[in-house]
């Protein structure tokens, strides 16, 4: 039921996610984080079982700021992305990780990637994309309004809109959703909420 | 990655470059490691050999090659793009009319395939070279 959502652009990458944490009838908390920040340039979110997902993405994490610190060297998007994926391959035929992964980060030159990668390790570098059920109502909103030059502030409003699509047509009530913000600058993060208002859809 | 890797490896121990015909036997070989639990992979290799002669071979899941001298063909369509390879291939076409019949062969037969297309990506292969074009859907 997780459903996350990834913008990239010229020099910035956009990272959201839903916070609720669920299962069966029931929403045990809506503040459950699925993103982690790997290092000053780059965030993985996650969506899946929540022990595979929260077990997964720590282990990345920690293993990223390992490399880190015995090499002194930041690791590039594309190397990261490739070990991620590489650790759900080695994982695939032993005991493998339910995880989606989306992993945003901006490169030492400035550049925004955006890597979408499942469970069975298939990885994609893309403009946008998205896991979970948000893709299927999302993922024509992209197509319809994602401009390669988009400054920082449409990509966000982007973001806005698909987290008001989701919130208007997907059965399951999602109403904190993460968002992290990669940029040249740096990692921030804002929790935000749908700013649809559902009463204007019934009808007299 | 496997495969770059092992091509590297190559590279590095015979210093030299390695042959397609090398390079497929290999890939089988990887393959049939992978008897029990293959990669779902049907790869086609082509290259071309150090007399700069055209080579092209293909192989199923588990490994067992096949070397023709007109096309290999691999995928979800594969039954559409045997019959366009069958009916556009000439022999002995130059660089320019190969890639023409490439791209057309594979753009035809992807059209008629829900799980293909999306336009498509061609290389091709002289002693010069590797040039590598995209083709809109």
């Amino acid at each position: 039921m997780d459903s996350l959502i990834g913008v990239s652009g010229k020099g910035f990458v956009i990272v959201a996610a839903d916070m609720s944490a669920a299962r069966s009838i029931m929403a045990y908390q809506y503040s459950d984080h699925k993103i982690l920040q790997l290092d000053d340039s780059k965030v993985l979110g996650g969506a899946g079982p929540q022990a595979d997902r929260v077990r997964f993405l720590e282990y990345i994490e920690k293993n990223v700021k390992l490399n880190a610190l015995r090499t002194g060297l930041t690791a590039s998007c594309h190397g990261t992305a490739h070990y991620v994926r590489r650790e759900l391959a080695d994982a695939l035929r032993k005991a493998p990780y339910q995880v989606n992964c989306l992993l945003g980060g901006v490169d030492a030159d400035g550049s925004g990637h955006l890597y979408w990668m499942d469970y069975l390790a298939t990885m994609q570098e893309t403009k946008y994309s998205a896991h979970g059920y948000a893709g299927y109502f999302i993922l024509s909103t992209l197509d319809r309004y994602y401009k390669e030059d988009m400054t920082l502030e449409q990509g966000k409003e982007l973001i806005q809109t698909c987290i008001n699509e989701v919130a208007t047509r997907f059965l399951i009530n999602q109403p904190k959703w993460k968002v992290s913000i990669v940029t040249a600058e740096g990692v921030t993060e804002e929790v935000t909420q749908p700013t649809v208002d559902l009463t204007d859809k019934i009808p007299e | 990655e496997n495969l770059r890797f092992r091509v590297n490896m190559y590279k590095y121990k015979e210093e030299r470059d390695i042959a397609p015909e090398t390079f497929m036997n290999m890939v089988c070989s990887m393959q049939y490691a992978k008897r029990f639990g293959p990669w779902f992979a049907e790869p086609i290799v082509a290259g071309l050999d150090k007399d700069d002669k055209p080579y092209i071979s293909g192989s199923d899941v588990v490994g067992a090659p096949v070397e023709t001298s007109d096309f290999i063909v691999g995928g979800t369509c594969t039954d559409n793009l045997y019959g366009t390879c069958e009916s556009l291939y000439k022999k002995d076409m130059d660089k320019d009319e190969l890639f023409e019949v490439l791209a057309q062969s594979l753009l035809a037969a992807v059209d008629r395939d829900a799980l293909s297309g999306w336009g498509g990506v061609v290389h091709i292969i002289t002693k010069e070279g590797v040039s590598t074009k995209t083709l809109k859907a």
